[in-house]
């Protein structure tokens, strides 16, 4: 039975970035927002539409096209005592900011022995399945997990995306804040009311499950979850964890999760090769060998630049639920 | 005819400067050169693995940080501005702790020589990254005046090959459109490592790119404090003062290689150098304040006494000082302990 007052409420994920945007630059007037058309557009999805009328021009601040001095000229501020939240339009663009991330942003306290530090959110849309072609359907959490003074989160669901995304805005430390952009509008779910954070770091395992450890993380994790949930419809148990975090990295549910089911499957959109799989199966290989029924799988993107435009090109780039059904499959009955 | 003292001094007045001063930024210039000497020296003893040199950029260094408002202003500089941190305030000893890669030295003996990072004196933590601190000092300034904290601005300087990068025109283009309260500050030196200016850019004068982005440029003698001083106090002012940005051009020149890594030889010749040497700006200046009637030369004497002096005492009780330790490899990562994956 409904009741008239609700501690929560359904939003998709791209209106929980919005609520808590909004709800941080309520908040506290530290906080900036920088990035292309992010003003009187709104940004490209409407993420921040009539902010600047709310909030002034001065705090949703619409900056040249330049993606190296929106990130650098956000280290600055950071530096300075604000709070931005540097917005890379498409995760595609990120890479004319690759210094002012990883050489700057993600050193400046190490650099400084503690005395200067960036306390900044770079949020970005990133992923495919949306027909975005080469240069607007990317992974780039491989680009950057190497990166040691760097947070990197991807939260999948709505009240991950705020917990997640308030956690990042209250970090002292730069975080990478990745919103898969087909999530966006598909994915919808309950959103509790009110501040909360979920902390940076801790995986969520979102199906419980005996027969095999699935990690994965962003769209996938919805995927391998339909494919878990057909596979339990055909007798076989299998654990799906929502990594949430890729760095820091939440090793110890992984390892709790692989030494109770005793296999391991990594499934994500990036590319196989050197990607966030590999660390995750060095890992366990190291921590955990004894324990495991069969050899560790990943399933991952073929190594090629990317997915193209045309629809074949970007289905055989990317997984399905049907292809992780049959992964799992045969990992349940190695 | 040469000019009388009476005269001298009545030029010196038109910069609104006192005798100490004009004593300061002498004094300021004479331990720049004694600190960079030393560091050259330790290298050559093999004490420490490497030093950078800020010969030249004396008279640059020292007129700028006379026109900085010391706990007011913030410094952006980069790894040749040795005579402005110490003109802001920081010590001898500090500079050392630098060289030596000490475990007291500001960042814990983690960066190269001469990348100080001090909140104390309102210098910005940077790298070696060429124009990667011109967006931070933009965003610094954009906080000052976010905050409407009228009456501070931020330095921030670079050499000539920094203008090529395409940060620092970013950083010019976005601080023009917020008129932001800065001072962008070339120290041009001619060279880039080895790299000469004519090869670096198709417009030479650097202050005339200033146009194009819609601020006021202004080129000046970098070997000169005063007419250092005088640019940047004016830059400085109509930044505090919500005028916005400015781009000034010191041309100077570089008298050591780039560091004791390089070879300068190699790409000029001692001849090139030598001329250049005639004008060396520590001479000249000791020459105008003597001839103004502003020092005398047993003050000169003293001061250069004095500096030696403050070089060894900073230099032995910086050598004294521990190594920072294996575990401090580990801190300051992130805020807290960080335990990475073994």
């Amino acid at each position: 039975m409904a009741v008239a007052t609700s501690s929560s409420k359904v939003l998709n994920n791209v209106e929980a970035v919005r609520d808590t945007l909004y709800e941080a630059l309520k908040n506290d007037d530290r906080v900036v927002i920088l990035g292309e058309d992010v003003g009187a557009r709104g940004n490209v999805f409407l993420i921040t539409k009539d902010f600047a009328k709310e909030f002034g021009t001065e705090r949703i601040i619409d900056t040249p096209i330049a993606e190296a001095s929106i990130v650098g000229i956000a280290v600055g501020m950071a530096m300075e005592g604000l709070r931005p939240i540097a917005e890379i339009q498409f995760a595609d663009f990120i890479y004319p900011s690759f210094n002012q991330i990883v050489g700057e942003a993600a050193k400046t306290r190490y650099r400084s022995n503690g005395e200067y530090t960036c306390p900044m959110v770079i949020r970005t849309p990133y992923g495919g399945g949306v027909r975005g072609a080469l240069s607007h359907s990317v992974s780039v959490e491989a680009l950057f997990y190497h990166v040691p003074g760097l947070k990197i989160v991807v939260p999948s669901f709505p009240a991950d995306v705020k917990g997640l995304l308030n956690a990042a805005i209250d970090d002292p430390d730069p975080v990478l804040f990745l919103e898969h952009k087909k999530t966006y509008r598909l994915i919808k779910g309950e959103v509790p009311d009110g501040h909360y954070v979920i902390p940076i770091g801790k995986a969520d395992v979102k199906k419980e499950g005996s027969q095999l450890t699935v990690v994965s993380y962003g769209l996938y994790v919805h995927w391998a979850l339909e494919a878990a949930n057909q596979l339990e419809s055909e007798g076989m148990s299998v654990e799906v964890i929502d990594l949430r975090s890729v760095r820091p990295m939440d090793r110890t549910l992984i390892l709790q999760s692989v030494r109770k089911t005793r296999k391991l499957l990594v499934i994500h959109e990036d590319n196989k090769f050197g990607g966030i799989g590999a660390e995750i199966s060095a890992m366990v290989a190291e921590e955990a060998l004894f324990d495991l029924d069969a050899p560790i799988r990943r399933l991952a993107a073929p190594d090629v630049p990317a997915m193209g435009y045309a629809m074949p090109l970007e289905e055989a780039y990317m997984s399905s639920p049907a292809k992780m059904a049959d992964a799992m499959r045969d990992m349940v009955k190695f | 005819m040469a000019n009388t003292p009476t005269q001298t001094r009545k030029s010196l007045e038109r910069h609104g400067l006192s005798d100490e001063q004009l004593k300061t930024i002498f004094r300021t210039m004479l331990l720049q050169r004694q600190l960079d000497n030393r560091g050259f020296q330790l290298n050559r003893q093999g004490k420490v693995p490497f030093a950078l040199g800020s010969e030249g950029h004396e008279a640059l260094q020292a007129g700028a940080a006379m026109a900085f408002a010391r706990g007011k202003d913030i410094l952006a500089p980069y790894y040749r501005d040795l005579g402005l941190s110490i003109g802001i305030g920081l010590t001898p000893y500090e500079i050392m702790l630098s060289i030596f890669a000490r475990a007291a030295d500001h960042n814990g003996g983690r960066q190269f020589p001469n990348h100080y990072s001090s909140k104390r004196a309102g210098l910005m933590s940077f790298s070696s990254i060429l124009a990667a601190h011109i967006p931070h000092a933009v965003g610094a300034a954009y906080a000052l005046q976010y905050r409407k904290e009228n009456g501070r601005a931020v330095l921030v300087t670079f050499g000539d090959g920094t203008t090529s990068e395409g940060e620092w025109h970013e950083s010019m283009n976005f601080a023009a459109v917020h008129k932001l309260p800065i001072v962008f500050l070339c120290e041009n030196n001619q060279w880039a490592i080895s790299t000469p200016l004519s090869l670096q850019m198709g417009q030479p004068d650097i202050y005339k790119r200033a146009e194009g982005y819609g601020m006021p440029g202004e080129q000046f003698d970098g070997f000169d404090p005063l007419a250092t001083y005088d640019a940047v106090k004016r830059a400085m002012d109509r930044a505090r003062n919500g005028g916005g940005p400015t781009l000034l051009e010191g041309v100077c020149y570089r008298f050591l290689a780039h560091s004791t890594d390089d070879n300068d030889l190699t790409y000029r010749t001692r001849e090139d150098v030598d001329e250049h040497r005639k004008d060396d700006p520590l001479p000249r200046f000791e020459n105008l304040l003597l001839d103004s009637g502003v020092i005398t030369a047993d003050e000169v004497a003293a001061f250069k006494k004095d500096v030696l002096r403050e070089t060894n005492e900073a230099t032995d009780k910086a050598e004294a000082m521990p190594f920072p330790t294996a575990d401090d490899l580990y801190k300051h990562v992130y805020e807290g302990a960080w335990e990475p994956w073994q």
